[in-house]
């Protein structure tokens, strides 16, 4: 770590980057942003940002679980939970018997609700309430050796079946017809969502998870012509909304994961100019 | 999942053209949730030859199809004898799917369908040269190769089926299944995919299992017509055959003569 700290006091010498606090979320926000970036390419794509939000929701779900558990660090109740509830959306929507979005929302309610129910008990829901908005200032350097982890995991998945689950999102009977395993791809990237989500709730919050998943990659899909140009730019735009929102959120005083979000739905609707302006 | 039986003894196959290969559906039957799909369905399938199911909307044309690539569970038989006369269990299959499942604002280009099916290596680091040849080969022969670099959600109907054709003849399959949309080509684009695809049965010698909704093409172009009605195959054979069916005059109203004059009439 004292090596980040080194290099952020070389290469920026200012007074913000001066905070231990603000390295450790400089690089939070390095690590964690192009993940969202790349993951949030191909969320758009197969329509699922509601997912997305729905897993943030079962965040509350895993706490309480852990609570009950007397589980003292509730992130591995969480991650279990969230996982869990991603298969069940899964195997309920292959049996067809809903609409997509109905069973999602009918989970993802549940969920949220027996969270609330358990975690309420006793009027303790204040102590909890971080969680709803996140507090990215509050990484710690375990933490980050955590994400770093994490980060590198996706990526190297990232790179083995992106290509595959391209081509099940374009058309499962194609997928199917060239020997792809449609599910298997299919509940490995749920998985990773499911991770990624519930990993980056503490820092993110509960409310504004799904927007930094949907908001880079949506704005990206406005002005790309193929897939290469969707996973730059959505990574760029990740990643700057991710680092002026931490340095906007220092001077403000606002939240920072809020902050990333305004800026990055800021990006979205520029790109969806810039596309109109391109079209006409 | 698809069953490997093995009745070599009863699959001489010397009603093929060529008699080197061909494909046998044997008593398929779909069952889903409580709903009889479809049941009893027998096809032979020869080796360079264009066989068109045709039948009303929802009578289960398409749901063969998927039940052939092994998507949808089935009971009965799919045998596949190659040119030695042997079973090979199951045959390489090509598919066009009838639409695509996403929308049309998608960034994904035909360059990336095309990418992601042949290599592994991640199309949103790099695309490779030799990838980008080979698609543009792949298009060529179904003369779309300067579709490859647009969007797929920019394509016109005729030209996505005819990029997904392509798609499907890499590898060569033993057995291609197409399944036609119900609407959103024009004629000009529709007439196009059947010559490419008549021209396909010869110079590779494809089975081609093909879901048709337009009769007068059918007529001009197939082999075989089989007649999907109630659930099963309810008539089989030449098109002359078919279409003189009383069946299939009374489901399509059919005009016969008129069917052949207008083919004919058109034709280059």
């Amino acid at each position: 770590m004292s090596l980040w700290y080194g290099l952020v006091d070389i290469l920026l010498p200012f007074a913000w980057a001066h905070h231990i606090f603000m390295k450790n979320a400089l690089l939070g926000i390095l690590l964690v942003t192009p993940v969202f970036g790349m993951l949030g390419t191909m969320i758009v794509n197969n329509r699922m940002a509601f997912f997305s939000d729905a897993l943030g929701h079962s965040a509350l779900t895993g706490i309480a679980i852990g609570v009950i558990a007397g589980i003292k660090n509730p992130l591995w109740s969480m991650v279990l939970f969230s996982m869990l509830l991603a298969a069940a959306i899964i195997v309920v929507k292959n049996a067809n018997t809903a609409s997509t979005d109905t069973i999602i929302g009918v989970f993802s309610s549940t969920a949220v609700a027996l969270g609330v129910v358990i975690l309420s008990r006793n009027g303790g829901f204040t102590k909890y309430s971080v969680y709803l908005i996140g507090d990215l200032l509050s990484i710690s350097p375990s933490d980050l050796l955590l994400l770093l982890i994490v980060f590198a995991a996706v990526i190297v998945l990232w790179a083995f079946i992106f290509n595959k689950l391209l081509i099940v999102s374009i058309n499962q009977s194609l997928a199917g017809s060239r020997g792809i395993n449609v599910p298997a791809f299919e509940y490995t990237f749920t998985m990773i969502m499911a991770v990624i989500v519930t990993i980056s709730i503490q820092w993110v919050g509960i409310l504004i998870i799904s927007s930094m998943l949907v908001l880079p990659a949506a704005a990206a899909r406005n002005i790309s012509k193929n897939m290469r140009q969707y996973h730059a730019y959505s990574v760029s735009i990740a990643l700057i909304s991710g680092l002026s929102g931490l340095i906007l959120s220092y001077f403000w005083g606002t939240a920072t994961g809020a902050t990333i979000v305004l800026i990055a739905a800021l990006f979205y609707f520029v790109t969806l100019v810039l596309r109109a302006s391109l079209a006409g | 999942m698809i069953h490997h039986e093995h009745h070599i003894k009863d699959l001489q196959c010397g009603t093929c053209t060529c008699g080197l290969c061909c494909t046998r559906i044997q008593n398929f039957g779909v069952t889903r949730g409580n709903t009889e799909i479809l049941k009893d369905v027998n096809l032979h399938i020869h080796c360079g030859e264009l066989t068109a199911l045709i039948g009303p909307n929802g009578a289960g044309k398409s749901t063969l199809l998927k039940a052939i690539i092994g998507e949808i569970p089935h009971t009965g038989v799919l045998t596949f004898l190659d040119a030695k006369e042997k079973n090979t269990g199951r045959p390489l299959i090509g598919y066009v799917p009838q639409r695509l499942d996403f929308d049309s604002g998608s960034p994904a280009s035909v360059k990336d369908l095309f990418s992601s099916a042949f290599t592994n290596s991640p199309i949103w680091f790099a695309y490779k040269k030799e990838i980008n040849r080979k698609a543009y080969e792949s298009l060529a022969q179904v003369q779309a190769e300067h579709l490859l670099n647009k969007r797929l959600g920019t394509l016109s109907g005729g030209e996505l089926q005819r990029v997904l054709l392509a798609l499907a003849l890499d590898p060569v399959p033993d057995l291609l299944l197409l399944d036609e949309p119900v609407s959103g080509i024009d004629q000009n684009g529709l007439r196009l995919f059947y010559k490419i695809v008549s021209g396909l049965r010869e110079s590779y010698d494809l089975s081609i299992i093909l879901v048709s909704h337009d009769l007068r093409l059918v007529a001009q172009y197939a082999d075989r017509v089989a007649f999907i009605n109630n659930k099963t195959v309810e008539c089989c054979g030449t098109p002359a055959e078919v279409f003189s069916n009383e069946k299939v005059i009374d489901l399509f109203n059919l005009d016969w003569p008129k069917i052949y004059t207008g083919a004919d009439g058109e034709e280059e």
